[in-house]
């Protein structure tokens, strides 16, 4: 889990910060003044501070926060001048925007606030359409407003370019102050709350920010989002009374607290409406006492009354942000905030401490005990023991009556600013509020004694194994002398008191999973200990430990080995039953007996042979296979079976694995570990990968890993690449990428970067086959689809009445399987859901504001608009689902990527630099600085300027770089050298526009040590003709082969590609690892495919493997290239599957 | 740096060179040579031994023969305490081959439990596990397994197969990573100074402060002059598995690492060698 940042502001407006990580509350030293409240998000924190101004704080990210402006100079043709700036005088401006109804000279752009800076001067835009425009980017038409094209035609009367410019947000890191408005009256802001990006991902980083004035007027800023951090107006939302404090979830929830004590809730809150349109009263959770404060989250309302008694309201969700009813909880707060994953943080009234509701789950939103946050202050240290005895008294004195005094004199301090902390300032402001009945708010004491924050916990002491010991030990000796202390937990007291005012989580990831170490700083971490991190490695005791333990071999053992061993060695036999997917027909699932039978090897290997007993017309028979011959074991998950699949280069070659399924998972696992164990003994392999291995992930996720050998490339006899041995390595993945000096870095489904530790094991083979350090939790998360059909009738228009022949009206995308929101499971056991579902609107083709997209029947083309034409039309749903697992691969946080590529070739040494490339899921192009082999994570991202979103990347082995933008167009980065590895200056033009082959649209690039690779929309694979190093760029694209996915060019020029299924086969998604024959220098290009292993694989990287074949004497002409095998298109054929 | 792992290998393919002679008293037929074993440290005598008797029955008439019973130096060897724990206790300073003696006759009662089978071992052996769960995991792990689970720990250790016994055992060693360890460490310690069989109480991986408790930790609380003192000449072995880890080694490390098939730590403190 990423880390991320509590806030919290003490009561003499110092801020602080604490990460999920760390055990210190650290102080915000930028702030230049005191603060009155902050809210934060997971990029930036708002404040007030006690010059009543609103303060942004956007945390420092190696992507920066860039506006891109933009502006078209627009000219005309006259026989005199030529192409001139003279207009005809119905034209449009000389400089507009793209519509010509804007004049925008490009000194009218301005810099909106002084936390900006220009990044460097106006240029012309030289790409049209992902095409190379001439140089001076014009584009030409016959007449404004038409179509333009990048070609100068005779009938050219009009032309223009598009000038860019760009601006960046400086005042990262530090409170930056938002200008305050003209029009806005002298009234102060009391209160603030900033929420809402769970309600729409258009635009990014949007953000709703809601704020109250001392006069009781509510206002919301407009225009947040990434390229507009600061947003850009208040506007007044109008209220049925005078509000004082307000609260804003991350998705559609909105209260406020009312001057007269009761509650008003936003209804309305839409994707296409963030401010909502009205409000709703709910009453105060206690007739007689006013509410003084509200946190709300994404499902979960909690409130405070004036006698500081904590509420929970039941019954909220975005069909009833209102809720049904009030629950009395345990504990007397001052003041509550909702942070992400509605976790709950409270200041106790008592202390005036933070607490964290620990326990709270999406099952049970309130929780369980409220338990203190006790870690120091980063200034603490220095004067600890001088305050610790103070503070303690300060904490007892700080309650009741007291705290209006003291904040009396905080106030007094800054007289001027006429400002005073919010909570006291409720509790001497509220008047009594008006006797109401209750009666849709029934207050429930039930739960009332189910926590307290301090009682010790006593633990209950089983007395053990009293007659496990008595059989043996009767007659020889007493009974085991156990003593039996009851171990009472300690209480936990912090011996210093700092005294908090105001604390926001709305950036703080946690859940009731994280291990937070903010409740006792003694705690160790468990990997300290057991999974023994680097230091615990090296300490002197297991050193000891070792040595001792190989001078007992060389003393008990070695001078006697020809002795007589007590226990004879035999075979070794598992048992199990399971189904089998049999291989006959009519294919089914039959129950069979497994069993593995182990023996040790000639040469010491463990080997084994697999059996298959199965009935057949009554007859006992059997199938087998060896565990040396065995190449791959893929679990098949789904949400019926818990099935496998086991490959030999033989059923490769069939494209028909052994398919076993398993009772439970458990069970599965189980023989997953076992059998793959037993595969890696047979064949001698064991521990990490190595730098040279193949890397390759499955379209369920799942990541394999294979040692190539020495004859992989060898020419002309390679290695069949049916014969690859392929192990599982933990944790889950969509892309994995490598370099020869053991630089593996990979991309989840989610986004998240991942870097290899170096161990191996994980996810299914915790124990033996598992590295016992450098694995960590690795969590993914990925979205489920399905469609919302509906055809148009002239009596109702759409409804979800389609005709007989039509698709079910809730389907998957290919219409031929119903798939309702009830019915639909996540991918396999091993995900489950972590959201609702949610109309989705970032499908391809635009949808209209409620997600429908439209088109003349089904299956067609779908738009985001109705035309006359349009029948039918149909909307995504998308529900988000997360698997967490385990595996040697740690997270490096905070950007997205959608690609990563890595230098493929040796680094001379370990401190040398690595060039690593990346994109980030927003298109930006990365490079990675401080990337050696040993840090393989790097520390911090470089951004290279780009004039388009880019999506694929490439690094050739003589730093070469290529790249794919989104619009299909291809790039190359000349004298990127490795001492620069963004290339001189970092600036946009460096890139070369190549254009694409046919008109096609590129979707990923592979750079070798000189071949150039890419892949086309339309599953092309094309190789870049006439590389030379005085023309690195090339000159033509030049057509391989089609039904390409993805292609891997490695270090020595070898190709393997994910070749797709043959078309007419009803599966969506097949795909198999294919091995390019014959390439050699003066034949680059290769003659022939060969098919490894497959369907279903997504990816493979083979650029680890710079190990040069052995030369053989070419005694024969080469082998004739080996026929394609004929592809079983059988479902079984692709175990994987989609 | 070697991996913990190699040490589970390490501990459960310890060895012990071992002769077994007859004792003289026993009435034999013809002369019985002395019989040559390596011993796995991790077993049980009476487990390993059918080589033995079978050996030294050719030499005796069947009727001389009764319950097989081992003795070094005297000490009648207790075969439900694992061979390793045996040798550390009463013979780790002993010229090896370990020099052990077979008794047919005058079975001990007051010293030793019969061994009629295999079963018995296999009894006591569970019961170790089971004890050693309840201190680990409340029994909940040992009670959630299979009796093929059960099985097949006994199967390992009893035809020593270390894969087949740690698919399992893996299980009886995992705790929640939210707790530092174990809920107590099952261990024992043996001394041959006292006529106590074992100290064995309950002691926590981790201090209530949410320290790792040591090897010294649990020697100071439960046999401090163990410990050696500052200044004097060190007056005590603490032997795990043949060898003497440091003080300051993790006790929940030692628990899964060195800890016997039973899953309980055998400690054995035994006087420093006076010569």
């Amino acid at each position: 889990m990423p880390v991320s940042l509590l806030w919290a502001v003490d009561v003499y407006g110092r801020v602080y910060s604490l990460s999920t990580a760390g055990q210190v509350w650290e102080q915000c030293r930028d702030a230049q003044m005191e603060f009155k409240r902050v809210t934060a998000a997971q990029q930036c924190c708002w404040g007030i501070a006690c010059d009543n101004n609103i303060y942004l704080n956007i945390h420092a990210s190696d992507l920066p926060v860039r506006y891109q402006e933009e502006t078209y100079e627009n000219q005309r043709w006259n026989p005199v001048d030529g192409f001139s700036e003279r207009l005809l005088p119905s034209d449009r401006w000389q400089w507009s925007d793209v519509t010509g109804l804007q004049h925008q000279p490009l000194d009218n752009f301005r810099l909106p606030s002084i936390s900006w800076e220009w990044e460097g001067d106006w240029h012309a835009d030289e790409n049209f359409e992902g095409e190379p425009t001439e140089k001076g980017g014009w584009t030409y038409s016959m007449d404004f407003p038409a179509t333009y094209t990048k070609d100068k035609k005779w009938n050219s009367c009009v032309r223009r370019r598009r000038w860019l410019r760009y601006r960046r947000y400086k005042a990262m890191d530090t409170w930056a102050k938002i200008p305050p408005q003209q029009t806005m009256l002298p009234d102060p802001f009391s209160d603030i709350s900033c929420g809402g990006w769970e309600i729409s991902d258009e635009p990014s980083g949007r953000l709703s920010l809601w704020a109250v004035s001392l006069q009781g007027k509510m206002w919301f800023r407009e225009g947040i989002n990434h390229h507009n951090p600061e947003g850009s107006l208040w506007e007044e939302v109008p209220l049925p009374a005078e509000v004082v404090q307000i609260s804003c979830g991350p998705g559609d929830l909105i209260w406020a607290v009312l001057w007269e004590g009761q509650f008003i809730v936003r209804e309305g809150i839409s994707r296409d409406c963030p401010k909502g349109t009205s409000w709703a009263v709910v009453d105060s959770p206690s007739p007689d006492v006013a509410a003084t404060h509200v946190a709300v989250g994404m499902n979960v309302v909690w409130a405070l009354t004036k006698d500081n008694k904590v509420w929970f309201r039941r019954g909220v969700n975005s069909h009833n942000p209102c809720g049904s009813g009030w629950i009395n909880m345990v504990g007397e707060m001052i003041m509550l905030n909702v942070g992400l994953n509605d976790q709950v943080l409270a200041i106790s009234c008592e202390d005036r401490a933070v607490y964290f509701r620990q326990g709270v789950t999406s099952s049970e939103l309130s929780g369980k005990t409220w338990r203190a946050i006790s870690v120091p202050r980063d200034g603490d240290r220095s004067h600890s023991s001088a305050s610790a005895s103070s503070l303690q008294s300060a904490g007892c004195y700080f309650c009741g009556e007291v705290r209006a005094q003291s904040v009396v004199s905080d106030v007094e301090s800054d007289t001027d600013k006429g400002s005073l902390d919010g909570a006291s300032h409720l509790v001497a402001s509220i008047s009594p509020i008006s006797p109401e009945s209750f009666v849709d708010a029934p207050t429930d004491h039930s739960e009332e004694p189910i926590d307290t924050p301090k009682a010790p916990v006593l633990e209950e002491e089983p007395i053990p194994g009293e007659e496990e010991v008595e059989a043996p030990s009767a007659g020889v000796a007493i009974s085991s002398m156990a003593t039996y202390t009851l171990a009472i937990e300690d209480q936990y007291g912090a011996d210093e008191h700092p005294l908090w005012a105001w604390v926001s989580g709305g950036g703080c990831s946690v859940d009731s999973h994280s291990q937070l170490n903010w409740f006792n700083s003694l705690v160790q971490s468990v990997q300290s200990m057991s999974l023994s991190v680097t230091p615990a490695q090296t300490a002197a005791w297991r050193k000891q430990i070792f040595e001792q333990l190989s001078e007992r071999t060389k003393r008990e053992m070695d001078n006697f080995r020809h002795y007589e061993q007590a226990i004879e060695q035999s075979v070794w036999v598992k048992k199990g039953t399971m189904q089998w997917w049999r291989d006959w027909k009519p294919h089914k699932w039959i129950d069979v007996h497994f069993a593995l039978e182990q023996f040790s090897g000639p040469e010491g290997n463990k080997d084994g042979i697999l059996f298959i007993y199965y009935n057949f017309y009554e007859e006992k028979k059997y199938l087998h296979a060896f565990i040396n011959e065995v190449t791959i074991l893929v679990p098949v998950l789904n949400d019926s079976k818990h099935s496998f699949a086991i490959y030999t280069p033989e059923r490769t070659k069939q494209r028909w694995p052994i398919r076993l399924a398993a009772a439970t998972e458990l069970e599965m696992h189980d023989w997953l570990a076992l059998l793959s164990d037993s595969c890696c003994n047979s064949r001698g392999i064991q521990g990490p990968p190595s730098k040279q291995a193949a890397w390759s992930v499955t379209c369920k996720g799942d990541i394999f890993v294979c040692e190539p050998s020495p004859s992989l490339e060898a020419m002309p006899y390679p290695t069949p690449c049916d014969q690859m041995f392929w192990r599982q390595v933990g944790g889950h993945l969509r892309v994995v990428e490598c370099n020869s000096v053991g630089i593996v870095w990979g991309i989840g489904y989610d986004h998240t970067a991942w870097v290899h530790t170096g161990g191996y094991g994980g996810g299914f083979s915790q124990g033996l086959a598992s590295s016992t350090d450098n694995l960590y939790t690795q969590v993914d998360v990925k979205s489920v689809y399905i469609y919302e059909n509906q055809r148009w009738n002239p009596v109702s228009g759409y409804t979800n009445r389609g005709l007989p022949t039509d698709r079910y009206m809730w389907s998957d995308a290919s219409g031929l399987h119903e798939c309702t929101k009830t019915n639909m499971k996540p991918p396999s056991p091993q995900w489950t859901w972590v959201s609702e579902w949610a109309i989705d609107y970032s499908i391809s083709g635009g949808t209209d504001r409620e997600g429908w997209q439209y088109a003349a029947d089904f299956p067609a083309s779908y738009h985001g608009y109705k035309t006359l034409k349009d029948f039918v039309r149909r909307r995504r749903w998308a529900r988000k689902s997360k698997l967490t697992s385990t595996g040697p691969w740690q997270e490096i946080p905070p950007i997205s990527l959608i690609d990563v590529t890595i230098l493929p070739c040796a680094a001379q040494s370990s401190v040398d630099v690595v060039p690593l490339w990346a994109i980030s899921n927003k298109g930006d192009v990365l490079c990675r600085l401080g990337v050696t082999t040993l840090t393989p994570a790097g520390f911090s991202w470089l951004h290279v300027g780009t004039d388009q979103p880019f999506k694929s990347i490439s690094v050739g082995a003589a730093s070469q770089v290529w790249a794919i933008a989104k619009d299909g167009s291809a790039f190359y980065r000349g004298s990127v050298s490795p001492q620069s590895p963004a290339g001189p200056g970092a600036k946009m033009y460096c890139w070369y526009h190549i254009p694409s082959p046919g008109k096609q649209k590129l979707k990923q690039v592979s750079v070798g040590r000189t071949s150039v690779y890419t892949v086309d929309e339309n599953g092309n694979l094309w190789y870049r003709h006439g590389v030379t190093p005085s023309y690195p760029q090339g000159s033509s694209w030049e057509h391989i082969s089609n039904n390409v996915r993805k292609v891997s060019a490695g270090p020595l020029d070898q190709v393997w590609i994910i070749a797709d299924k043959v078309q007419g086969s009803q599966s969506l998604s097949c795909g198999t690892v294919c091995h390019r024959l014959g390439v050699q220098p003066v034949e680059p290009k290769g003659q022939s495919w060969d098919y490894g292993i497959g369907g279903g694989w997504d990816h493979i990287t083979v650029r680890g493997n710079s190990m040069e074949p052995p030369r053989l004497p070419s005694l024969t002409a080469p082998a004739p290239p080996s026929p394609l095998p004929v592809r079983n298109m059988e479902v079984n054929g692709n175990a994987v599957g989609c | 740096m070697a991996d913990d792992k190699d040490v589970l290998r390490d501990v459960w393919f310890g060895r012990i060179p071992a002769c077994f002679t007859l004792n003289q008293d026993e009435v034999t037929e013809r002369e019985a040579e002395p019989y040559y074993l390596l011993l796995p440290r991790v077993s049980y005598l009476t487990l390993v031994t059918d080589k033995v008797k079978k050996h030294f029955h050719k030499a005796m008439r069947a009727e001389d023969a009764e319950e097989m019973w081992f003795e070094y130096e005297g000490t009648p060897l207790k075969w439900h305490n694992p061979i390793g724990v045996l040798f550390d206790l009463h013979a780790s300073n002993t010229v090896l081959p370990w020099s052990i003696t077979v008794h047919f006759k005058n079975f001990p009662e007051r010293e030793l439990l019969h061994c009629p089978s295999n079963s018995v071992i296999e009894a006591h052996f569970m019961s170790g596990i089971k004890e050693a769960d309840a201190l680990k995991h409340k029994s909940q792990v040992v009670n959630d397994m299979q009796k093929k689970d059960h099985k097949q720990l006994w199967m390992g250790l009893q035809n020593d197969k270390f894969d087949q016994f740690w698919a399992i055992n893996r299980k009886l060693m995992e705790y929640p990573t939210d707790e530092g360890g174990f809920r107590y460490i099952p261990f024992r310690i043996y001394q041959t100074t006292s006529d106590r069989p074992f100290i064995q109480k309950l002691f926590r991986p981790t201090s209530p402060e949410g320290t790792a408790h040591t090897l010294g930790d649990l020697l100071r609380e439960m046999y401090p002059v163990a410990l050696p003192t500052d200044g004097e000449p060190k007056r005590y072995q603490v032997v795990i598995q043949g060898i003497e880890p440091l003080p300051e080694t993790p006790l929940q490390w030692l628990s899964e690492h060195l800890s016997h098939p039973d899953n309980f730590l055998h400690i054995c403190v035994t006087p420093v060698p006076s010569d």
